[in-house]
């Protein structure tokens, strides 16, 4: 069974870290396998970890009665799930459910928050592998709210 | 990329009754005419020109060819049911008249990419135009390396062409990719922009022709996408949309900076016109 230092070397997020970092951090990180249809966490509920992706699919999802559930956007091998660990009050706004087996790295988000106000260094570098999907994610948000592909999109008449 | 072969008299319709209507989503719909070839000749379009479709007593809008190029009985357009004209034409049914003038426009570089990786990208109903390549491309398969289709739509109830979209996924050595902004639970594919599609692709960027068609805030985002990526400018293509109204050149209604869409494109390389595509005053 590989270390959970191992399997954060494979992870794309832990590229450009050093040694010593990676060993820090794992140290706030267990392996997680969820099965199709589990739910990965649920909107309202504490942002107590955040993940790695593996292997598999996980979508965020949101509920509007009348509409009944949606999916905002799936997430696969090799990305982030959990932004919200990050900003008070940490508390996730909307669902993730497991669309396949999934196979992740999860992370005690106390536990890595101590660590980063602990030392800066850690914290600026977590910063820098989390900006990137928050601005990707924000972007998309736009994009879908603008519902390009909606009545707007033709110049036909 | 091809021009347009005019036809003699360009600015007169042929009347041609509908032969087939088919209903691609809610308010999507596929109207196959005849060709106006003669005796088994190809329908003499290129991937990515356009028609100008005409609704008696409504009036006339540019529709891309939907078809198969090589198939020579039919050519079919895809139109969205946005407005007086679009929902007279969506309106039409089996042996109904319609006024049909062109091709008109250039076409996708499906000839001059061969020896290229190819990256078709696709967003809501510009798959519509794309089609046409895609047929093209696929029949033509020894001659590229490797192949994907990007497509991405409103949700799952909006996805053009269904029918060619599974054919197409099991089609070997062609990677197809969907992505919805939306779905329900039911749904087991992608959620997410088209963009974000592409670093999944298997391709060798500096060696890739992109085709993009859609709405032009996606066409923007995609370009820069790919840019990133490392496609250069000069095999970035897009299709644009503007207000055609003779299609020939002469009106100016669609002109766009230097470039009159319906004569210089609809089909245009993005290193000739990325200067002006973000500017709102033209």
């Amino acid at each position: 069974m590989k270390e959970i230092s191992e399997l954060l070397h494979e992870h794309p997020f832990t590229k450009g870290l050093n040694e010593e970092v990676i060993t820090f951090i794992a140290g706030c990180a267990k392996n997680v396998v969820f099965q199709a249809q589990d739910y990965v966490f649920r909107e309202g509920a504490n942002a107590d970890y955040f993940y790695l992706i593996r292997h598999g699919t996980i979508a965020l999802e949101m509920f509007a009665p009348g509409r009944g559930t949606f999916t905002c956007l799936t997430l696969k091998s090799g990305e982030v799930v959990g932004l919200t660990w990050l900003i008070p009050p940490y508390r996730w706004s909307y669902d993730a459910r497991a669309v396949e087996l999934t196979r992740a790295i999860a992370f005690n988000a106390e536990c890595l928050r101590q660590k980063s106000e602990s030392d800066h260094h850690v914290g600026y570098e977590l910063m820098k592998r989390f900006v990137p999907p928050l601005k990707e994610r924000l972007q998309a948000a736009w994009l879908q709210c603008a519902d390009i592909y909606g009545d707007g999109e033709s110049a036909q008449t | 990329m091809i021009r347009a072969t005019v036809n003699p008299n360009p600015m007169t319709p042929r009347f041609v009754a509908v032969k087939r209507c088919v209903r691609e989503t809610d308010d999507v719909i596929t109207l196959e005419i005849p060709s106006g070839g003669a005796n088994g000749q190809a329908a003499g379009f290129q991937p990515g020109q356009f028609n100008m479709l005409y609704a008696f007593g409504v009036g006339e809008i540019p529709i891309s060819i939907s078809s198969d190029p090589a198939v020579t009985e039919h050519i079919a357009h895809t139109i969205r049911a946005v407005g007086p004209v679009s929902e007279a034409l969506a309106r039409l049914e089996h042996r109904d008249q319609v006024g049909v003038r062109g091709p008109f426009g250039s076409s996708w570089p499906v000839d001059e990419a061969a020896g290229c990786d190819v990256l078709v990208i696709a967003g809501g109903i510009g798959l519509a135009p794309l089609r046409s390549a895609m047929y093209d491309l696929i029949r033509k398969r020894e001659r590229y390396g490797r192949m994907a289709l990007v497509y991405g739509a409103r949700s799952p109830d909006h996805l053009l062409y269904r029918t060619e979209l599974d054919g197409w996924r099991r089609t070997p050595d062609l990677q197809v990719r969907v992505a919805v902004d939306y779905a329900g639970p039911e749904w087991a594919g992608d959620v997410g922009v088209v963009t974000k599609q592409l670093p999944k692709v298997r391709v060798d960027p500096h060696a890739t022709v992109a085709m993009v068609c859609g709405p032009e805030i996606m066409i923007r985002q995609t370009a820069a996408a790919l840019r990133d990526m490392g496609v250069p400018d000069e095999r970035i293509f897009i299709s644009l949309e503007r207000n055609m109204q003779c299609a020939i050149g002469s009106c100016g209604h669609c002109q766009f900076g230097p470039h009159f869409l319906c004569k210089d494109g609809p089909v245009f390389r993005f290193d000739r016109i990325s200067a002006i595509l973000g500017l709102r005053e033209i």
